[in-house]
């Protein structure tokens, strides 16, 4: 089973170091890509010290667009699971083994970490849950699937998956509208409890500032992606 | 014919001879010129055939005819909007996916160069 790891990363020279290490340390012996979304710090120099593989993209593309070319290394390099972990620390790489357990076993297509199943670690602010909360109303009532964490960029695919996302992948704020692209298509996804840290370093790509237009731009996107069709 | 029939009818044809001037020389697509030659031939032909503003006017319903510019340009602009938004998308998407391939090759060149210089 062959298992990639894409970090997207975004000016996080200060982050990307730690991550790398504490992937490594979690003992996984997989693959992993940076996928630095032109950057104007040193992130792609940190990483490849590590003598970690990067792709730099030339111009900034946002998290979605960084994230699929992440999937369209996975699929030209045949990959059977593509992991997606957050390049700036967020995510406890403890838990790539709960997120790949499902998959290799063949029951589900994409594993989504959910920091509100066990409600441990950083739980976010109180309006970010309530958000992530309308999402998870709004996307059950749309295709009928109980996402506890929409927003969650840790997540796994299998090769199917990696397939379908490396052509169709929401530019900005995917995670919560790739939800319903795969799901419209029948692929089965299940939550596994993870543990969220707060940001060790950096701002966050969202701050409150954004949170209004987020809210909206992915309530209409999950909402239009619903009435796509499905070859469109 | 009115002073400002005459006018129109000059401007409009200069219009319509500039957009050819741009398309000709690959200023301007073709694609996106059609918007622009519909235009200037809208108002050439409410230039020349001046009377048809009336009833035009009396039939969507507005009193005073020159005030049916107001509307038409309102929508001619709405529609100028659309088109280059469209456009707009369009461009994005293609520009991504060449952004995502020049990158997935810059790093197959570098995987290459290393390869070979290893062997040296």
């Amino acid at each position: 089973m062959r298992v990639l790891i894409i970090i997207p990363a975004f000016n996080e020279e200060g982050n990307i170091k730690s991550v790398i290490k504490s992937i490594r340390e979690a003992s996984l012996d997989f693959d992993i890509i940076v996928i630095n979304d032109c950057s104007t710090d040193d992130t792609e120099t940190v990483a490849k010290s590590l003598n970690v593989d990067v792709i730099s993209l030339p111009l900034n593309l946002g998290i979605g667009g960084a994230v699929q070319t992440g999937f369209q290394y996975a699929y030209n390099n045949n990959y059977d699971i593509a992991i997606q972990i957050d390049g700036d620390g967020q995510h406890n790489p403890k838990y790539i083994k709960e997120l790949i357990g499902p998959l290799s076993k063949g029951d589900a297509d994409v594993v989504n970490g959910s920091r509100f199943i066990d409600k441990k670690g950083f739980q976010s602010k109180f309006f970010r849950r309530l958000g992530i909360r309308f999402f998870q109303l709004l996307i059950n009532i749309l295709v009928r699937c109980n996402i506890t964490d929409s927003t969650s960029g840790f997540r796994a695919y299998n090769a199917k998956a990696i397939e379908l996302l490396k052509d169709r992948y929401p530019i900005d704020f995917p995670e919560p509208e790739a939800i319903i692209i795969l799901k419209k298509r029948k692929f089965r996804i299940i939550e596994v409890p993870v543990e969220m840290e707060n940001r060790t370093a950096g701002i966050s790509s969202i701050s409150t500032f954004k949170s209004i237009y987020y809210m909206v731009k992915v309530t209409i996107s999950i909402i239009v992606e619903f009435l796509r069709s499905n070859n469109g | 014919m009115d002073r400002i029939q005459i006018v129109l009818i000059v401007v409009s044809v200069l219009f319509i001879l500039f957009v050819l001037r741009l398309t000709k020389k690959n200023k301007l697509r073709e694609g996106y010129s059609l918007i622009w030659f519909f235009l200037g031939f809208i108002i050439l032909f409410f230039s020349v055939f001046r009377g048809l503003i009336d009833p035009l006017a009396a039939f969507v319903g507005i009193k005073v005819a020159p005030f049916i510019i107001i509307p038409f340009l309102i929508f001619v602009t709405f529609l100028l909007g659309m088109h280059f938004s469209i456009i707009i998308s369009k461009l994005s998407e293609e520009n991504k996916k060449l952004i995502q391939e020049v990158a997935l090759l810059k790093n197959r060149i570098e995987k290459f160069e290393i390869g070979s210089n290893s062997k040296e």
